[in-house]
């Protein structure tokens, strides 16, 4: 299973990174969403898959599956909710101020 | 009484500071008075108190002490006062005292900003007579910068000239480096003696000369001396440090400062002495400096350009005779020679400075092609301009005939050496010396004779041309006085004054029985006195013909003087180093972010390459079940279908079928709450997706065509299979055990059930905290993004 769940998260980065390079600010915003996607597997991955029963404590001799991976990816995945809110919402206003989504239309002022 | 001394020496050393510091509150407050007067009073304190060391020295007596500055480095303020410093001390304090009194005169004291300039001159005095003074090296590099920022600030005194800009950015580009270089050459002599006292340097260079630092060390050092001393090829910034006030011209670029390098190399004569390297090194520059200078001198048509290159030409003089007396145990009269001539040059040099001065200030021009003919309306100033030249060039009845002799004779005993292949090409050192004598002689009479011979023509001049007053003339009949003085009575300053620092020059060679120190004005007839009578004879009738075959300079192409290399060094350093941030500073993004990418897989795949640690175990891998091999088929397919879609909507809804697949795959894994909360977040950040990109246009095309996309498919894919081999290597090694057994124990520990939920809110509270501040400050951020278009491009 981890084997799989490594292809996936490579083909997650590599969609994710292809995504980044584009000119687009939607694309590039969907690339770190699926950057962040990737990630949040690769976490939990990398503490071992179906060791054992949810971190829910029933009582002895139970195993459970490893909870600080998920405790971090709960934390990630609120952070990056919040990241990529704000990075929608960037985007929305220049392309209001700038009239452009096009991220190499980008270029600074002439004098700067 | 020696501690009486010690003490009022720091003080003595601190003075010019000090006084620096009330400079401007004198000029602002005592209007009435030009703020000069004031000043006078320090350098001629200094130089009385030097005055009075002279018999403690003179009687081999040394002063030392040091004051903890930074301790625990080892860096104290330590003096050391033996002969060659006090013989500095006196140069700098003594000429400082006349050039700041000539100051007086020539300094208008309603058209210039006096506070500036007398504030930069005691720094400059002060740093000068720091590098005369310490024996700890790293004071003495600090000092040595100090003279470079005066010297900057000095030669730019008139900022509103182009001119004076340039020649002080130049003058201060080539002395850094030089500093630069002689820092890291007095660390490497530090290094190889573990000390940073100079005089416990000296005293290990026996140790030096063995070990392997010693070439490079002594390159350095020598690179800070001659960039400082202006010797060829980086002289080309004294010429342009003319554009300094005259007074500065006098006294940083004839008599102290280019004198700083000179002190260097004959501070350190003791340490690198007696070997070859040295000996040429400092022999060659010195020669060469003293031909070139000469010859460039002749050519000049401003006073002060000719003058400035004398001064390169003579500091090459003084230059080769320190080369020559390294080989000290033979030929100790080249030190005498070297010594005696760096305090008449200062005299003579000195002189002509304020006496060119006198007549720039007394007719508009230093031209000489202007000028002539004022003999009879300047007498007192023409008599000095002779009695200068004279010297300069070497003839009776003045000191620089005296310096000249004992330099024949340096250059005759040095090639009649055995040593250092000098049998082979010693015979060229006096050779050289007599044809760079005969240019100076040639220059020395163009200075005399084409600015004061001649007819008379006032329409020439701007102004009415009249005598200088008195006090602009009494610093130049004060040295042109001793000019004669030392001709006639050598032996006062030679047995006072070089005898000492000749002994801390070569300190091996006294117990060797002593040396010659007896300067007599007449030998007999000697090779010497034909030499000089050949250099007056060839050297008049070269003045003579000069016109005929002034034709000579205009042979030498620009292309290959150094200025021009200089200038177009840094025209061209400039456009290489603007040339190559354009070709990487694109300011696109997407170029960045391939650099940081590319940088990631090289460095992080050619570790993994290189130390060929790439394992692949599988053994502890969970069960793989038919549909979540289902579910990462769907997730593939979403991912290639946003890679490759030209719809937004798709785009977002198939991100949005990842985030949903991601949350099933949490559900597989057994982690219920990470399920939760990315179906709520994945549905929340869908609908903004659609909410925001409502309002921006389609995806349109990628532009930049095939190759381009290519190019981020490669990287984008070696990212991708280097993060799997990562991944899939890091499982098959894990290192330590998990920790997570302690949280299961969250019941009994926090009374919680959940132990994620204890986690985050009990065992690591605290990041859930600095969470819940990441969500705020995005909230206000996403509402003050909206609420508050302030600044407009447009200002509207």
């Amino acid at each position: 299973m981890e084997t799989l769940m490594a292809l996936l998260i490579g083909v997650l980065f590599t969609v994710g990174v292809f995504l980044l390079l584009s000119k687009n600010f939607l694309k590039i915003i969907l690339g770190t969403s699926i950057l962040a996607h990737g990630t949040h597997l690769l976490i939990i991955t990398m503490g071992g898959l179906k060791k054992g029963m949810p971190p829910i404590v029933r009582g002895e001799n139970v195993s459970y599956t490893d909870p600080l991976p998920q405790a971090l990816i709960l934390t990630a995945i609120v952070i990056n909710f919040a990241v990529t809110a704000f990075f929608l919402v960037l985007a929305y206003r220049s392309y209001q101020e700038l009239g452009t989504d096009n991220i190499d239309k980008l270029r600074g002022i002439a004098d700067e | 009484m020696k501690g009486d001394h010690l003490l009022l020496l720091y003080f003595t050393l601190l003075v010019p500071f000090l006084f620096a510091l009330l400079v401007p509150l004198l000029y602002r407050y005592m209007p009435r008075i030009h703020t000069g007067w004031f000043v006078l009073v320090v350098p001629t304190g200094i130089f009385i108190y030097m005055i009075n060391l002279i018999p403690i020295i003179a009687k081999g007596e040394k002063l030392v002490n040091s004051v903890p500055w930074i301790p625990t480095l080892g860096i104290n303020y330590s003096t050391y006062v033996d002969g060659l410093t006090l013989l500095f001390g006196l140069l700098i304090s003594g000429i400082g005292a006349l050039v700041v009194l000539y100051s007086i005169y020539y300094m208008s004291k309603q058209r210039e900003a006096l506070h500036n300039f007398y504030v930069y001159l005691l720094i400059f005095m002060g740093a000068m007579l720091g590098i005369a003074f310490s024996d700890n090296i790293f004071i003495l590099y600090m000092f040595w910068e100090l003279t470079s920022i005066a010297s900057f600030l000095l030669i730019a005194y008139w900022y509103q000239r182009k001119q004076s800009r340039y020649g002080a950015q130049k003058s201060l580009i080539i002395t850094v480096i030089g500093g630069l270089a002689l820092l890291a050459g007095l660390i490497l002599l530090s290094i190889m003696t573990n000390t940073f006292s100079i005089r416990e340097m000296i005293e290990a260079d026996q140790m030096i000369v063995k070990h392997q630092l010693f070439l490079p060390s002594m390159l350095l050092i020598l690179l800070g001396a001659f960039t400082k001393s202006a010797q060829f090829p980086f002289h080309i910034w004294l010429p342009d440090a003319m554009e300094a006030p005259t007074p500065i011209s006098a006294y940083l670029h004839s008599a102290t400062m280019v004198k700083a390098g000179i002190y260097l190399v004959a501070r350190f004569t003791p340490v690198f002495s007696g070997t070859i390297e040295w000996f040429w090194l400092v022999t060659g520059t010195g020669m060469i400096t003293l031909l070139w200078g000469s010859f460039s001198a002749v050519k000049q048509n401003d006073l002060k350009a000719m003058l400035a290159f004398s001064t390169i030409s003579q500091l090459g003089l003084i230059m080769c005779l320190l080369g020559i007396g390294s080989a000290s145990l033979y030929a100790s009269t080249a030190i005498l020679a070297a010594l005696f001539h760096l305090i008449n040059h200062s005299t003579f040099k000195g002189c002509l400075f304020m006496v060119v001065g006198i007549v720039d200030h007394e007719t508009g021009t230093r031209d000489i092609r202007r000028l002539g003919g004022l003999m009879n309306i300047m007498p007192i100033t023409f008599t000095l301009m002779i009695i200068g030249s004279f010297s300069m060039a070497g003839l009776p009845p003045f000191n620089g005939f005296l310096s000249k002799e004992l330099f024949f004779t340096g250059v005759l005993e040095a090639a009649r050496l055995n040593i250092f292949h000098l049998e082979t090409w010693g015979i060229l050192l006096p050779i050289l010396a007599w044809i760079a004598s005969i240019f100076t002689f040639i220059y020395s009479m163009i200075l005399v004779l084409k600015t004061f011979t001649g007819k008379y023509k006032p329409n020439k001049y701007e102004k009415k041309v009249h005598e200088a007053p008195l006090g602009m003339l009494i610093s130049p009949i004060f040295l042109a006085s001793l000019v004669i003085l030392f001709f006639f009575f050598p032996n006062i300053i030679s047995n006072n004054l070089l005898q000492p620092a000749m002994k801390a020059i070569l300190p091996g060679l006294l117990e060797g029985g002593g040396f010659e120190n007896n300067i007599k004005i007449w030998h007999g007839w000697t090779t010497e006195v034909f030499m000089t009578l050949g250099v007056a004879v060839v050297g008049m009738l070269l003045y003579i013909s000069f016109p005929k075959w002034s034709g000579i300079y205009e042979y030498l192409p620009e292309k290959i003087s150094f200025n021009y290399i200089y200038d177009r060094g840094l025209v061209g350093m400039e456009k290489l180093a603007a040339k190559i941030t354009k070709t990487y500073m694109t300011g696109i993004v997407r170029d960045y972010l391939l650099y940081i990418f590319i940088f990631f897989v090289v460095v992080v795949g050619g570790s993994m390459v290189l130390l060929n640690n790439f394992t692949f175990n599988p053994s502890g891998n969970g069960p793989v079940s038919a549909y979540e091999v289902v579910l990462i088929l769907v997730i593939i397919g979403a991912a290639v279908l946003v890679m490759l879609t030209k719809s937004r909507l798709t785009a977002v809804i198939g991100v949005g079928v990842i985030g949903f697949v991601v949350a099933m795959f949490f559900v597989i894994f057994r982690a219920p709450d990470l399920a939760l909360t990315q179906l709520v977040v994945e549905t929340v950040t869908v609908a903004l997706f659609l909410l925001c990109f409502y309002h921006l246009p389609e995806l349109g095309r990628e532009t930049g065509g095939v190759g381009l996309r290519a190019a981020n498919l490669i990287v984008s894919l070696g990212v991708g299979v280097l993060v799997t081999l990562l991944a899939l290597t890091a499982q098959s090694n894990p290192l330590v055990d998990p920790i997570s057994t302690f949280f299961e124990n969250s019941y009994q520990l926090a009374g919680a059930r959940n132990i994620v939920n204890a986690i985050l809110v009990d065992f690591r509270g605290f990041d859930t905290m600095l969470e819940i501040l990441v969500l705020s400050i995005a909230g206000l951020g996403v509402y003050s993004l909206i609420k508050l278009p302030l600044a407009r491009r447009d200002n509207k």
